[in-house]
């Protein structure tokens, strides 16, 4: 008996009326390598200064909040001023990630810190995001060294530090960066994907009761953005 | 899950009889309806996005043998493997065997459809292990023991009261005593009570919106953040997708998403929207230690080719149920198998045959809102008439329906004769109700007559007015 496998694609290839050398591969093979940008909004074709506009208007559509700083010595203020602001706890876990180390903390020595993966008892998290996507308000995190995906989920708050130059207008130009910052040289495409991306827009949210929008359904319930201006934040 | 479309006449006279369910489906047409229709409007581009959304998947289709194969060897690459399944069968028990080979006790589950169509749950419980739904609406039916009665909303069919007391039942024996009633503390109840269930499971199971042939990545779309949860912290990660989900690049699963939160809910864009690809690798400090892509055929690949092809562009995003009349009026579970509403009356005959399907194409009166609204173009009505031919060439319609359209089609051919019999027809039906000017009851439409009276016609055809009339307009000329 052929495997699954074999008779899946048979039955599949009768159907299409595959044959051999009819270019099916050859036109798949081009399509993948090219990847070609679609049809974008043309909401996003915008000055440099008007997407970071654009961006912050759309995080807070979602729900989530923003603050801009100017410098990294200003971020530690920035996180101790919204923990006060929302009655959380001064300790915090977050991403042992080099951009989120090279961070003055110590400036704010109340605030204490975990390096890690989130835990149960976590109620705060903070990370880095690989970018911020104007289109929608989108922030994009990747898995990787130092960037664990739990702290994007599991602790109740969510406080994401976001370099200025890491913000895009579309999708499209979040993935060609990733495909830049992932380069495996030895696999053919030249790059693969980190395990998990994530695109966050907002905090966790469900309608499943009678329709009713309701915050904090199983990820964060707050999500809070501080966007770091002046650095280019592509990793 | 076994299917009681057969049964969906009795299904929806016992669904038209209960007050509440009403009440929820009225809530589709003023939330998401009006939110569907800003979204669109917001962006300029829609109607555009939806064409080349449409012309993605057609070229999908077209080639979905190969980027099928491509997408298992990216997967592979990850470190993650691909099972083919050919039947329901085959998926529960490759599901089963991967839950055994890590002693699996308990597995969450992400809100996945292809579950419900293997009944996956059922399958797992019997075999001792503990499915633990964390989608809020899954949650929600499986404890009352309900299948989903929408794809994106699945207990859309229930009150906020029906909820409360199954709450209050059911977590009771967690300690859980005070009865509540806002939805925002249902919400967060369900929340505190499943935490724990993620970080002891020992498989997350989630469905899949897309699985990108270029990355080998699987891409799920949520609201809730469960389907993370699910997948992040148990040591293995199981998804379950049918094989037309392909699509091949990032940037082409980037059309779709912009198609797909919009049609859906209305929003902008969903909360997450998750790319996966193989396991966690060396030096990730979290995320599953095995990935396990399970793949369900279940008839789909014989309905290319086929008029019903165009059926497999479907992204579930469930703007043809909300926007339907029939579905608002009987809700989900009258259509008695996974999909309701218009693409569950195609789609479920096309996956287990029409007979004891064949009520399903009926459920419509062809208003031509599912076609309208759907982003993937798909022409519902169209299939739905194909269907109805179906039923009639393979005798599954009743002798006395089928004598009856034979009568009439004999007739309709035959001008001559149709006026002849419907102006005999009219004259007489006329005559004898002129006293009450409607009939309760009528020989051979009892059908009709059992619910409401029969307007007794005038007396004469339209075709016979309209010539007097045009008559009349001659001779003033």
């Amino acid at each position: 008996m052929a495997s699954a496998r074999e008779d899946i694609l048979a039955v599949m290839r009768a159907s299409l009326s595959r044959r051999d050398g009819d270019g099916a591969a050859a036109e798949a093979s081009e399509r993948l390598s090219r990847h070609a940008v679609n049809l974008v909004p043309e909401r996003t074709r915008l000055p440099r200064a008007e997407q970071l506009a654009l961006f912050v208007d759309m995080v807070e559509q979602a729900a989530a909040t923003v603050t801009q700083v100017a410098s990294d010595a200003d971020v530690p203020g920035a996180v101790a001023d919204y923990l006060a602001q929302h009655n959380l706890p001064s300790n915090v876990a977050m991403a042992p990630d080099a951009r989120l180390s090279a961070i003055p903390w110590e400036s704010q020595p109340l605030l204490s810190f975990r390096r890690g993966p989130a835990e149960e008892a976590d109620e705060v998290g903070i990370t880095g995001a690989f970018a911020g996507i104007a289109e929608t308000g989108t922030l994009m995190m990747t898995s990787g060294e130092g960037r664990p995906t739990t702290l994007n989920f599991l602790p109740a708050t969510h406080i994401v530090v976001l370099d200025e130059g890491g913000i895009v207008a579309i999708y499209e130009d979040a993935w060609s960066r990733l495909r830049e910052a992932s380069r495996v040289p030895d696999i053919d495409s030249g790059w693969q994907m980190p395990r998990t991306v994530n695109f966050v827009t907002g905090p966790s949210r469900t309608a499943d009761i009678e329709l009713v929008p309701a915050l904090g359904a199983h990820g964060p319930k707050r999500l809070h953005v501080i966007i770091v201006a002046g650095r280019d934040g592509a990793r | 899950m076994k299917s009681t479309a057969h049964d969906f006449k009795e299904n929806v006279v016992t669904a038209m009889a209960k007050p509440n369910l009403r009440r929820a489906m009225a809530r589709l047409e003023t939330t998401i309806g009006p939110q569907r229709i800003a979204a669109r409007a917001a962006l300029p581009e829609y109607d555009a996005l939806c064409d080349q959304a449409t012309d993605i998947k057609n070229h999908v289709l077209a080639h979905l043998d190969v980027y099928l194969e491509r997408f298992e060897a990216k997967v592979v690459e990850a470190g993650g493997e691909v099972h083919w399944c050919r039947t329901p069968e085959e998926a529960r028990q490759t599901v089963l065997r991967l839950c055994r080979s890590v002693e699996a006790r308990t597995v969450t589950k992400g809100k996945s459809m292809i579950a419900e169509e293997v009944g996956l749950n059922e399958y797992l419980e019997a075999n001792d292990i503990e499915p633990i739904e964390t989608d809020l609406g899954e949650y929600i039916i499986q404890l009352a023991g309900q299948p989903p009665s929408h794809i994106i909303a699945p207990a859309v069919h229930m009150t906020r009261e029906e909820i409360s007391d199954l709450f209050f039942d059911k977590h009771r024996k967690y300690g859980r005593t005070k009865r509540l009633e806002e939805p925002s503390e249902l919400v967060n109840e369900a929340r505190e009570l499943l935490r724990h269930r993620y970080l002891e499971a020992d498989v997350g199971i989630t469905g899949a919106n897309f699985l990108i042939a270029e990355t080998g990545s699987s891409v799920i779309v949520t609201n809730e953040g469960n389907g993370d949860l699910t997948q992040t912290l148990p040591q293995m990660h199981i998804v379950i997708a049918s094989l037309e989900k392909i699509v091949p690049t990032l940037e082409d699963a980037t059309t779709l998403l912009r198609v797909l939160a919009r049609s859906a809910t209305g929003q902008e864009f969903s909360v997450y929207t998750t790319f996966s690809t193989g396991p966690r690798r060396v030096g990730d400090s979290d995320g599953p230690g095995a990935y396990h892509v399970v793949l369900l055929d279940n008839g789909r690949s014989a309905m290319l080719g086929t008029e019903f092809q165009d059926m497999l562009r479907c992204i579930r995003c469930g703007a043809c149920m909300n926007n339907c009349p029939v579905y608002a009026s009987v809700g989900g579970h009258a259509y008695g198998w996974v999909y309701p509403g218009p693409m569950g009356a195609v789609l479920t005959p096309s996956l287990i045959g029409l007979e004891g399907t064949h009520h399903l194409p009926n459920a419509s009166s062809f208003c031509g809102r599912c076609e309208a609204v759907c982003p993937m173009r798909i022409p519902l009505p169209k299939m739905m008439r194909h269907l109805r031919e179906q039923a009639f060439e393979q005798a599954l319609v009743p002798a006395a329906e089928r004598a009856c359209v034979r009568l009439w089609a004999y007739l309709a051919k035959r001008p001559a004769l149709y006026h002849l019999a419907t102006g005999l027809a009219a004259r007489v039906l006329g005559a004898w109700g002129r006293r009450r000017g409607a009939f309760r009851r009528l020989p051979l439409a009892s059908g009709w007559t059992a619910g409401r009276d029969l307007p007794a016609p005038q007396g004469r055809t339209f075709h016979s007015l309209w010539r007097a009339r045009r008559a009349r307009a001659a001779e003033k000329a």
